[in-house]
C-alpha cells in the first residue's frame, strides 16, 4: 500500500520539480546568486528589487537568498555552499560573519567566480569590489539632527537591532561617538537592543521612558527598532519625544508624515542590490570595478520625503 | 520487570524494516528529482556540501531523539550548543589552554547543563517543556555575557578548524573528501544507537517513555535514569557545539535559538514519536539528510526562498502524516 502511495507521490514531486528546473534553466543567460543577510525584512526587499532591475536591464539570471534572521552564520555558509555547486559566473555576498565564509569564498576564487560584496564589507581581499552604507557616517548625521531638534542639550537614548552586528555597532557608534564629540551637554542615558522586533522595541521604549521622564529624544537604529520606539511613545502617551529612526518602509514614512516621528536616516537599499550586480556583470566581462561603491544615504523629513531623489530610495 | 520488557518491546518494533524503508525511500525519492533536474546535484562537491549541512543538526537531532524517546522534549539544545561553543572560545582563545582542554569543557559544560535540565524535570517535576525552554533562555543569555556580545575566534588555535573541516577520510581514501564533521557526526549516531539498543540506560530510556509510572512501581529509579539521559542529550549537544564553532572558525553567541526546532524536526521525520516510548536513531539520521537535502535541491534549482519554507514545513506534515497511517493500520 505504502509503496504505491510512495510511488505516487514521487511522480507527483518529479512532475513539479522538473517544471520548476525547467523553468528556472531553460536560459543560457549569465548566473549570479546573491547571498543576503536576511530576506523577510522589507530592506532586504527593496536590495532584491534594486538586483532585479539590473537583472532586467543588463539580462542576466539573479537569485537573492538569505537567512531567516542575522545570526545564522551557519545556515549563510550552506547557502553559499548551494550556490558554489551551480557554477555562477559571479556572486553577491553579504556576509554575517566575515571569517566564517573565507573558505567557500576561497573556493569561489579558485573557481575564477568574482565575487562582490555588498552591505558590509568582508574582511578578505577576496571580493572585488564591496557596494555599501557608510554606517557610522549616517549614525553621526542622525545624531547631529537629533542635537538640532533638541536644542544641543538634554537627556537621549538609543533603541539599537543587536550588539553583535556591524550595523548595529556602527549605527550605535557612529551616533553614541558623534554626541560626545560635539555635543557636552547632551547626555546619553541608555542603550538598548531589541532584535529588531517592532514589539520588544516597543517595551524597551516604554520602560525607557518610565524611568526618565525628561527624556528629549531617541534614535531607532533600524526599521523595527524605529517602529518599536514610535509605538512605544504613542503608548506612553507622549508628544514631547523626538525621534529619529533610520531606513524606511510604510510605517516609518507614516509616522514621519504624522509629526511623531522627526525624520529618518535612510540608505539606498535598491541602490545596494542595482550596484552589486551591475559590477558583477562588469567583472565577469573583465572589466576594472571600483574597490569601494559608496551607495549613499540621506536624511529625510515631512519636508523633503517627497522630492524624487528622497521618494526613490525610500520603499514601503 | 514486565513494563520495561513492554517498554523494550515497543522500542523494538518502532525499529521495524517498514518504517525505516518509508523514510529512506523519501530521501532516495528526493536524490533521484533532484539528480534529474539538475545537473549541478549529483556532484561530490554539493554531496558534500549536503553532508556538511547536516553534521550539526544531526548531532543535536540525536540529542534531542534520546529526551523525545523518554517522552520529554529539550528545546534548550539549541542554545546549550551555542553556550557549549562560547564555552570552547573561553577556554581555547580567552584562557589560552591547549585543545583537548577546550573539546573536555564544551562536552563537560554541556552535560552539566543536561543534568541541570534533568534535575528540573525530575527531581523539581517541572514539565519538561517549560524547564528546558527556561533553560533555553537562560543558556542564550549566558552565552551573551561570557562572551561579552561579541563572536570569540580561534585564531590562537590552528588546529580548531580542523575538527569540522579537513577530512581523516581523505587521507586514508584518497579522493573522498568527507569532513571530520561528518564522521563525528556518523560516529555519534553509531555510540547512541549502541547505548539505546544495548544498554540498561537506552532499555529505560524506552521503558519511561512507555509507561514511567509502571518503571517506578518495579522499584527503579527513574529519576536518576531521566536525569543521566538529560545530561548524555546535554553532551551531545557539546559537541554539536564543538562542531558548528569549528566550523565557523567562531563562536557566535546570538545564533542557536530556532535550531532546536530544525532537530525536533528531524527527530519526528524519522518516526520517533511525540508522545516518546518509540524511535530510532537510523531515523533521525535519514530524517536530518531529508531536510538538508530538500533544501540543497531547492536551492540548486533556484526555487524562491519563499517557497522553500513552504515545501519544507509540507514535507514534515506529510512524513508524520504517513507514518501514522500506516501505524493505525497495524
Amino acid at each position: 500500500m505504502f509503496t504505491r502511495r510512495s510511488v505516487l507521490g514521487a511522480i507527483g514531486a518529479t512532475a513539479l520539480l522538473a517544471a520548476s528546473a525547467g523553468f528556472a534553466q531553460a536560459q543560457d543567460k549569465l548566473y549570479i546568486p546573491l547571498i543576503s543577510k536576511g530576506f523577510q525584512h522589507q530592506f532586504w526587499q527593496a536590495v532584491k528589487a534594486g538586483a532585479d532591475k539590473a537583472a532586467a536591464e543588463l539580462n542576466v539570471n539573479v537569485t537573492f537568498e538569505g537567512p531567516d534572521n542575522e545570526t545564522m552564520v551557519d545556515k549563510q555558509i550552506d547557502m553559499l555552499a548551494a550556490a558554489l555547486a551551480k557554477h555562477p559566473a559571479a556572486l553577491g555576498f553579504a556576509a554575517l560573519d566575515s571569517q566564517a565564509a573565507i573558505p567557500l569564498l576561497k573556493q569561489a576564487q579558485d573557481a575564477k567566480i568574482p565575487v562582490i560584496a555588498f552591505d558590509s564589507g568582508v574582511d578578505s581581499d577576496i571580493p572585488l569590489a564591496t557596494a555599501s552604507t557608510d554606517n557610522l557616517a549616517a549614525a553621526a548625521l542622525a545624531a547631529d539632527k537629533m542635537a538640532g531638534l533638541i536644542g544641543n542639550k538634554g537627556k537621549v537614548a538609543l533603541v539599537v537591532h543587536d550588539q553583535t552586528s556591524r550595523t548595529g555597532i556602527d549605527r550605535r557608534d557612529g551616533f553614541v561617538n558623534r554626541i560626545k564629540e560635539a555635543y557636552p551637554d547632551i547626555e546619553i542615558v541608555s542603550i538598548q537592543y531589541g532584535a529588531g522586533d517592532q514589539l520588544q522595541s516597543t517595551e524597551i521604549t516604554k520602560s525607557i521612558l518610565q524611568a526618565n521622564p525628561d527624556l528629549k529624544g531617541i534614535f531607532g537604529a533600524n526599521e523595527g527598532s524605529a517602529i518599536g520606539v514610535v509605538n512605544g511613545v504613542r503608548e506612553s502617551g507622549r508628544s514631547d519625544v523626538v525621534i529619529i529612526g533610520y531606513d524606511s518602509g510604510a510605517a516609518q514614512k507614516q509616522a514621519i508624515r504624522d509629526g511623531i516621528m522627526a525624520g529618518a536616516i535612510t540608505q539606498n537599499p535598491i541602490g545596494i542590490g542595482y550596484e552589486t550586480v551591475k559590477a558583477a556583470v562588469a567583472a565577469v566581462k573583465g572589466e576594472t570595478v571600483p574597490k569601494n561603491i559608496d551607495t549613499g544615504f540621506y536624511y529625510y523629513d515631512k519636508s523633503n520625503m517627497d522630492t524624487p531623489e528622497i521618494s526613490a530610495v525610500l520603499y514601503d | 520487570m514486565s513494563a520495561i520488557k513492554l517498554g523494550w518491546d515497543a522500542g523494538l518494533k518502532s525499529s521495524g524494516a517498514y518504517q525505516k524503508l518509508l523514510a529512506f525511500a523519501s530521501l532516495v525519492a528526493l536524490i533521484i528529482v533532484f539528480s534529474l533536474a539538475s545537473p549541478n546535484f549529483l556532484q561530490t562537491s554539493n554531496i558534500i556540501a549536503i553532508l556538511q549541512a547536516t553534521s550539526v543538526n544531526g548531532v543535536l537531532a540525536i540529542g534531542a531523539t534520546l529526551v523525545i524517546i523518554t517522552g520529554g522534549i529539550d528545546l534548550s539544545v539549541g542554545t546549550l550548543m551555542t553556550f557549549c561553543a562560547v564555552i570552547a572560545g573561553v577556554v581555547l582563545t580567552y584562557w589560552g589552554l591547549p585543545l583537548p582542554f577546550g573539546i573536555v569543557a564544551a562536552i563537560a559544560a554541556g552535560a552539566v547543563c543536561g543534568l541541570i535540565s534533568g534535575t528540573l524535570v525530575a527531581k523539581m517535576r517541572i514539565p519538561p517543556f517549560i524547564a528546558t525552554l527556561g533553560m533555553m533562555l537562560i543558556l542564550k543569555g549566558l552565552s551573551l555575557v561570557i562572551s561579552g556580545t561579541k563572536p570569540i575566534y580561534f585564531n590562537g588555535t590552528p588546529n580548531f578548524p580542523m575538527i569540522s573541516t579537513s577530512s581523516l577520510i581523505s587521507a586514508i581514501v584518497p579522493g573522498l573528501p568527507i569532513p571530520n564533521g561528518v564522521l563525528i557526526l556518523f560516529l555519534v549516531a553509531g555510540a547512541v544507537s549502541y547505548v539505546l539498543g544495548r544498554t540498561v540506560l537506552g532499555r529505560y530510556c524506552f521503558a519511561l517513555g512507555s509507561n514511567e509510572e509502571a518503571v517506578r512501581l518495579s522499584g527503579v529509579n527513574t529519576d536518576g535514569w531521566k536525569m543521566a539521559i538529560y545530561a548524555l542529550t546535554g553532551a551531545i549537544c557539546g559537541i554539536a557545539g564543538l562542531l558548528i564553532a569549528s566550523r565557523l572558525n567562531s563562536a557566535q553567541p546570538a545564533l542557536g535559538q530556532g535550531y532546536e526546532l530544525d532537530a525536533i524536526a528531524a527527530v519526528v521525520i524519522g518516526g520517533t514519536s511525540l508522545s516518546g516510548g518509540r524511535g530510532t536513531i537510523l531515523g533521525t539520521i535519514i530524517g536530518a539528510l531529508i531536510m538538508s537535502v530538500l533544501l540543497n535541491g531547492l536551492r540548486i534549482l533556484s526555487v524562491a526562498q519563499e517557497w522553500q519554507t513552504v515545501l519544507t514545513g509540507s514535507i514534515i506534515i506529510v512524513a508524520v502524516y504517513a507514518d501514522m497511517m500506516r501505524r493505525r493500520r497495524n
